[in-house]
C-alpha cells in the first residue's frame, strides 16, 4: 500500500467520523466544532486530488470564515436540543427506511458500475509544473467568465439583502457618541447654585 | 480565447440591467425620502431602455457567446421583452401600495431589478451553470423581497418558508445536474443534448439525473407534489411582493423548462413525459379543489397558480412545436392576468387595510362599477371563458395535447377547469350580486387606475384577436 | 526506505526551524520588557543571569513548574487542545517561508493562500479556548477576537491579493524574486497603502496592543486565557510572540524584498555586501517590524472595540480596494519599474 493510500484511507476515515458527530453531537457547539474538521480533512482529500487551490480555499473560507462566525453564533444561543428530540424514537423507523432506500438507490446509480474506471477516465497526473491555481484563474476569466461574473452579482446581492433586512435606526435605541463626550463642558453639567447661608435652627 | 466585442453586445441588455441596477442602488442613498420617486423613474427607464436595447440587438439566428454560456434566440428576445413589460407593471402597481406603508424604499426596486437581472440570465442561459446561477440570482432576491415588511411576522415566516424549500429545490436540480454532468461530460445545453442524441437508449444515470432536474424545476414552478410553499408565501408576503413572484419569474421559470428539458434533455422526451404527466394532473387537480375553500383571495390565486402551471406542463409534455407554442401564449397570458388580479387587490387596499379577503370584494359594482368589470375580465380569463385569452390559452394547450393523442388528459384537464371555473365565478358573483359592506371610495393614483384599465382591456382584447401574439410565440420557438 | 529517509531529513528540517523559533520567542520576551523598559525610562529584567540575560529561561522553568488548573465545569478535551491549535498555524505556516532562493522547506505554489488560511485558522485557538474554559471573562474575550480577527482577515487577504498581482504568483519565492533590483524595486513602494494595511491588519490578528482587546487585562482580566495556567498558558504565550514573528517575516518577504540585500543595484556596497547570505538580510528586516510591534504596545492606548471595527470595515478594505483598482491600472498600463514586466 502506498503512502498516499494510507493518506486516503486515514483522511477517508476521519472524514466520515467527523460528518457522522455533527449530525449525532448533542452539544450544538460540538457538532460544528466536527464540521470544521471535515473541511479540514476534506481539504486534504483535494490536495491528495492535486486541487491545491481548491482545498486551501476550502479552508480559508469555510474553515476560517464561515465556521468563525458560525461557531460565533452557536456559542451565544442557548440551544436546548431536548425538544428536537422528541419524536426520535416513534421517527426512528421511517426514517431509518428512507435512508436505507435512498442508500439502496445511491448505490445502485452513484457505483463504479456507472462511474467506475472503466466508464470515466482516470485523470491523468499533471506534468510538473503545473499549476492548478493558474489554470483554474485562466479557465474562470476566459471560459466560464458569464458564469463567474453572475455569482459575483449574486454575492453583491446577498449583501444588499443582508443589509435591507438587518439594518434599522431604532429611535428608542440610546447611543453613546464618545465626540459628543469629549466635548461636553463644564458649564453644560455643573449649575453652581447661590445660595445665602442658613442658620441651624 | 478572447471575448469578442460583438459577445459584448449579444448581452447588452444584461450589461446595462446590471450597470444601472447598481448605479441606482448608489443614487438611491443620495435621495431624500420626499423625493424616493425618482429612484422610482429611474427604474422604469431603465425597463424602457433595456427594452429598446433588446430589440436593437436581436439576431436572426440563435448566436451563442461567452463560451457557449450565453445564447440569444428569437425566444428569448421575446419572453425578455414581456419580462420587462411585466415587471414594469408590477413595480408601477407597487408604488402607491409601499408608500402607503412606509415601505417606498430604493432597496425594494434594485431588488427588483436585480431579480429580472435573474431572470433575463434564465431566458437567455445557454449553460446549465448560467441557468442555476441565473435562478439563484432572482431566488435570492425574492427571498429578501418577501421579507421586505420585516416588522411582520407573517412576511419573516412566508419568508423563511419560501427560503428553506427554495433553497432544497435549488439543491435537487444542483445534484440533477451534476449527475448529468457525470453521465455526458458537459454542461452546455447543445453539448448534453448531442451526449444524449449519441447514446443509444437512455442510461439509468440520465434517468436519475433527470428525476432531480425535474424535481428541482417542479420545486421552482410549484407544481404539485412540490407546491407546499406556494400559498403561503403568496398569503404571506406583502401584495407587491405576490404580484411580483405570480408573474414575471413564471415567465422565466417557463424559459428553464423549455432549455432544460426540450433544448436539453430532448432526447429523453419518451421518459420526462409521464414524469410531467404526473405532475400536471396533480397540479390541476390539487389547485382547482382546494382553491374552493379558500376565503383569501391570495391564497386562492396561489391554487389558481398551481392549477395554471398544470395547463402550463400539459403543453410541455405534449413535445411538439405547437405544444411548446402553446404552453410560452399561456405563460405570457397567465402572467398578465396575474398582474391585473393582484393589481386590483392593491387597488382595494389602503394605509392599514389590506383588500386580499374575498369578503373585502363585495358589492365592488356598486362601488366602481368600470374596476367591477376589470375584475370581471380577469376572473373570466382566469377561469378560461371566451372571449378573454384565457379561453383562447386553454385552447391551443388543449389542441396540442390532442394532437399527439392524449385526449384523456385533455379531458381531465377540462373536467378540472370546469370545477376551477366556481371560485372564480363566485368572485364574480360576490362583486356583483351582494351588496357592499365597505363603503369607503377608492383612494389611488391615476396612473394605478390608467394601467389596470389597460391590463384589463389587454386581457380582453388579447381573447379577441390571440393570432398576433400566437404567431410571435410560434415564430419565436423556430 | 526512501520515504523513511526523506521523511527523517524533512524532520530535520522542521526541527531547524522550529528550534531556533521557539528561542526567538523567549528572547523576543526578554527584547520587549527590556525596550519597552527603556522607551519608559526604566531598566528592564537585570537580574536573573548576566545583565538579566536568563530571564526568559527563568520564566519557561517556571511556567513548566506550575500546576495546570483545568476548572470544573469546563470542557476538558477542548480547553487543553485549544492551546495546541493556536499555535500549531503559528508554526507550520514556517513551512513556505523562504530563508534564501534555495532555502524554503516546502517551496508550494500557492504559498501566498496557504499562509492566508493557516492565519485564519489561528483563531480557532482562541474562540475554543473561551468557550471551554466556561468563563464569562473568557468568553468575552473569544468573541472579542472572533470578530476582530475575521474582520482583519479581509482587508489582510486585499493586500495579499495586491502582493499577488505585483508579483504575477503566488510562490513565495518567486514574489521574492518579481522583487529583484533595487530599494526601490521591493513591494513597499508601489504598495505603500497595502503594506501599511497589512502589517497594521498583522498587529490586530496578534491581539497585540492597540488592538489587545480580546485580552484586554484592564477590561476583562486577561480575556480569553484567563483560566490556563501553567504549561498551558505558555503555549498560548508561544503561539501570540510566534506569531508576531511570522507577521514581521512575512511583512519582510512581501513587501521588503524577503532575503534580498538591501544594497543591490547601488555601485559600490553592492560588491562590499554581496558575502552577507541572504538569511541575514530576512532577519534583519524582521528585526526591524518586531521592534514596531513592541513600539506600538508602548507607545499607543488599546482602541476601543468599536474603532477596532470601524477601522477594520470602514477604513482600511475600502483602501486596499481602491489600491487594487489603481495597481490594476498601472498593471495595464505597464507604469514605472515594478509593472512593467507583468502586463499583458
Amino acid at each position: 500500500m502506498s503512502f498516499e493510500r494510507i493518506i486516503f484511507y486515514a483522511f477517508a476515515a476521519i472524514l466520515v467520523y467527523a460528518a457522522g458527530r455533527v449530525v449525532t453531537a448533542r452539544n450544538p457547539v460540538h457538532a460544528a466544532l466536527h464540521l470544521v474538521l471535515a473541511f479540514f480533512t476534506c481539504a486534504g482529500l483535494w490536495l491528495l486530488l492535486e486541487a491545491e487551490f481548491l482545498a486551501i480555499v476550502l479552508v480559508l473560507v469555510y474553515v476560517g470564515a464561515v465556521m468563525v462566525l458560525f461557531l460565533f453564533v452557536v456559542m451565544m444561543l442557548d440551544i436546548n436540543s431536548a425538544p428536537l428530540r422528541e419524536g426520535f424514537i416513534r421517527y426512528l423507523p421511517v426514517g431509518l427506511a428512507v435512508a436505507a432506500l435512498m442508500l439502496f438507490e445511491m448505490v445502485a446509480i452513484v457505483g463504479v458500475r456507472y462511474f467506475g474506471p472503466d466508464q470515466v477516465a482516470i485523470p491523468a497526473r499533471h506534468p510538473e509544473g503545473y499549476s492548478n491555481t493558474a489554470e483554474l484563474g485562466r479557465v474562470l476569466y476566459t471560459d466560464y467568465v458569464y458564469p463567474f461574473e453572475i455569482a459575483a452579482v449574486i454575492l453583491l446581492v446577498a449583501i444588499i439583502a443582508a443589509i435591507v433586512l438587518t439594518m434599522r435606526r431604532r429611535p428608542e435605541t440610546r447611543y453613546q457618541d464618545p465626540a459628543k463626550q469629549v466635548q461636553a463642558k463644564k458649564a453644560d453639567r455643573l449649575r453652581v447654585v447661590k445660595m445665602s447661608a442658613e442658620k441651624k435652627q | 480565447m478572447p471575448l469578442e466585442t460583438a459577445e459584448y453586445l449579444l448581452a447588452l441588455p444584461e450589461i446595462w440591467v446590471l450597470g444601472m441596477a447598481c448605479l441606482i442602488l448608489v443614487l438611491d442613498l443620495f435621495i431624500r425620502d420626499d423625493s424616493r420617486i425618482l429612484t422610482y423613474l429611474m427604474v422604469q427607464a431603465t425597463l424602457v431602455v433595456a427594452a429598446l436595447i433588446t430589440l436593437a440587438v436581436q439576431v436572426p439566428e440563435p448566436v451563442l457567446a461567452f463560451g457557449n454560456t450565453f445564447i440569444s434566440d428569437g425566444m428569448a428576445t421575446l419572453l425578455k421583452l414581456f419580462i420587462y413589460l411585466v415587471t414594469g407593471m408590477g413595480f408601477l402597481y407597487a408604488r402607491p401600495y409601499l408608500q402607503d406603508r412606509g415601505l417606498f424604499k430604493g432597496e425594494f426596486y434594485v431588488l427588483g431589478l436585480f431579480a429580472m437581472l435573474g431572470m433575463m440570465i434564465m431566458v437567455s442561459a445557454s449553460h446549465f451553470l448560467t441557468i442555476y446561477l441565473g435562478l439563484e440570482l432572482l431566488s435570492l432576491c425574492l427571498y429578501a423581497m418577501v421579507a421586505f415588511n420585516r416588522d411582520s411576522g407573517t412576511c419573516s415566516e412566508a419568508a423563511m418558508k419560501y427560503f428553506v424549500l427554495g433553497a432544497l429545490a435549488s439543491g435537487m436540480l444542483l445534484y440533477g445536474i451534476s449527475m448529468l454532468y457525470g453521465a455526458t461530460g458537459s454542461l452546455e445545453i447543445a453539448a448534453v443534448a448531442s451526449a444524449i442524441g449519441a447514446e443509444e437508449g437512455s442510461s439509468i444515470v440520465l434517468i436519475f439525473a433527470l428525476c432531480f432536474i425535474v424535481v428541482g424545476l417542479a420545486f421552482k414552478l410549484g407544481a404539485v407534489p412540490f407546491h407546499m410553499w406556494v400559498p403561503d408565501v403568496y398569503h404571506g408576503a406583502p401584495t407587491p411582493v405576490t404580484l411580483f413572484i405570480g408573474s414575471a419569474p413564471k415567465i422565466a421559470a417557463f424559459a428553464i423548462v423549455m432549455r432544460v428539458l426540450v433544448d436539453g434533455l430532448g432526447g429523453l422526451v419518451a421518459d420526462w413525459q409521464g414524469m410531467l404527466v404526473i405532475l400536471a394532473v396533480l397540479s390541476l387537480a390539487v389547485g382547482n379543489v382546494i382553491a374552493i375553500a379558500q376565503t383569501n383571495l391570495k391564497r386562492m390565486l396561489a391554487y389558481s397558480t398551481i392549477s395554471h402551471v398544470g395547463f402550463l406542463l400539459l403543453g410541455v409534455l405534449a413535445g411538439t412545436p405547437d405544444g411548446y407554442a402553446a404552453a410560452m401564449f399561456y405563460t405570457i397570458t397567465y402572467a398578465l392576468m396575474a398582474v391585473g388580479a393582484f393589481g386590483m387587490i392593491i387597488l382595494l387596499s389602503r394605509a392599514g387595510f389590506e383588500a386580499d379577503e374575498l369578503e373585502d370584494f363585495r358589492g365592488l359594482n356598486a362601488r366602481n362599477p368600470w374596476f367591477a368589470f376589470m375584475m370581471l375580465i380577469l376572473m373570466f380569463s382566469m377561469a378560461g371563458v371566451p372571449p378573454t385569452v384565457g379561453f383562447y390559452a386553454k385552447l391551443s394547450v388543449l389542441q396540442a395535447v390532442i394532437q399527439v393523442d392524449m385526449v384523456w388528459l385533455a379531458l381531465v384537464a377540462v373536467f378540472f377547469s370546469v370545477i376551477g371555473a366556481f371560485y372564480y365565478i363566485r368572485l364574480v358573483k360576490i362583486m356583483y350580486f351582494d351588496s357592499p359592506t365597505d363603503e369607503a371610495a377608492l383612494q389611488s393614483n391615476p396612473g394605478l387606475r390608467a394601467v389596470l384599465s389597460v391590463n384589463g382591456l389587454a386581457v380582453l382584447g388579447l381573447g379577441l384577436f390571440p393570432g398576433g401574439l400566437m404567431a410571435l410565440c410560434s415564430a419565436a420557438l423556430l | 526506505m526512501d520515504t523513511l529517509l526523506e521523511l527523517a531529513w524533512t524532520l530535520t528540517k522542521i526541527t531547524a526551524i522550529v528550534g531556533p523559533l521557539m528561542l526567538a520567542v523567549a528572547y523576543l520576551t526578554f527584547a520587549e520588557r527590556k525596550i519597552i523598559g527603556y522607551m519608559q525610562v526604566r531598566i528592564g529584567p537585570n537580574r536573573v543571569g548576566p545583565r538579566g540575560w536568563l530571564q526568559p529561561i527563568a520564566d519557561a522553568l517556571k511556567l513548566l513548574m506550575k500546576e495546570v488548573i483545568i476548572p470544573t465545569n469546563s470542557n476538558r478535551f477542548l480547553f487543553v487542545i485549544a492551546p495546541v491549535l493556536s499555535i500549531a498555524p503559528a508554526l507550520a505556516a514556517w513551512a513556505v517561508i523562504p530563508f534564501s532562493d534555495t532555502m524554503v522547506l516546502a517551496n508550494i505554489d500557492a504559498g501566498l493562500l496557504y499562509i492566508l488560511a493557516l492565519s485564519s485558522v489561528g483563531v480557532y485557538g482562541v474562540i475554543i479556548a473561551g468557550w471551554a474554559a466556561n468563563s464569562k471573562y473568557a468568553f468575552l474575550g473569544a468573541m472579542r477576537s472572533a470578530a476582530q480577527i475575521v474582520s482583519y482577515e479581509i482587508a489582510m487577504g486585499f493586500a495579499l491579493v495586491g502582493v499577488l498581482i505585483a508579483g504575477g504568483s503566488l510562490n513565495l519565492v518567486e514574489i521574492v524574486e518579481a522583487q529583484r533590483g533595487s530599494l526601490v524595486h521591493w513591494f513597499w513602494l508601489p504598495l505603500l497603502p497595502l503594506f501599511v494595511i497589512f502589517f497594521i491588519s498583522g498587529v490586530a490578528e496578534t491581539n497585540r496592543a492597540p488592538f489587545d482587546v480580546a485580552e484586554g487585562e484592564s477590561e476583562i482580566v486577561a480575556g480569553f486565557h484567563v483560566e490556563y495556567s501553567g504549561m498551558t498558558f505558555a503555549i498560548f504565550f508561544l503561539a501570540e510572540y510566534a506569531n508576531m514573528i511570522l507577521i514581521s517575516v512575512l511583512t519582510a518577504v512581501m513587501f521588503l524584498g524577503g532575503y534580498l540585500s538591501p544594497f543591490e543595484g547601488i555601485p559600490v556596497l553592492e560588491g562590499l555586501f554581496a558575502w552577507v547570505p541572504g538569511m541575514v538580510w530576512l532577519l534583519a528586516k524582521t528585526c526591524l517590524f518586531l521592534l514596531f510591534f513592541l513600539w506600538f504596545r508602548a507607545t499607543f492606548p488599546r482602541y476601543r472595540y468599536d474603532q477596532i471595527m470601524r477601522l477594520g470595515w470602514k477604513v482600511f478594505i475600502p483602501i486596499t480596494i481602491v489600491w487594487l483598482l489603481v495597481e490594476g491600472a498601472a498593471v495595464v498600463l505597464g507604469i514605472g519599474p515594478w509593472f512593467s514586466g507583468t502586463a499583458g
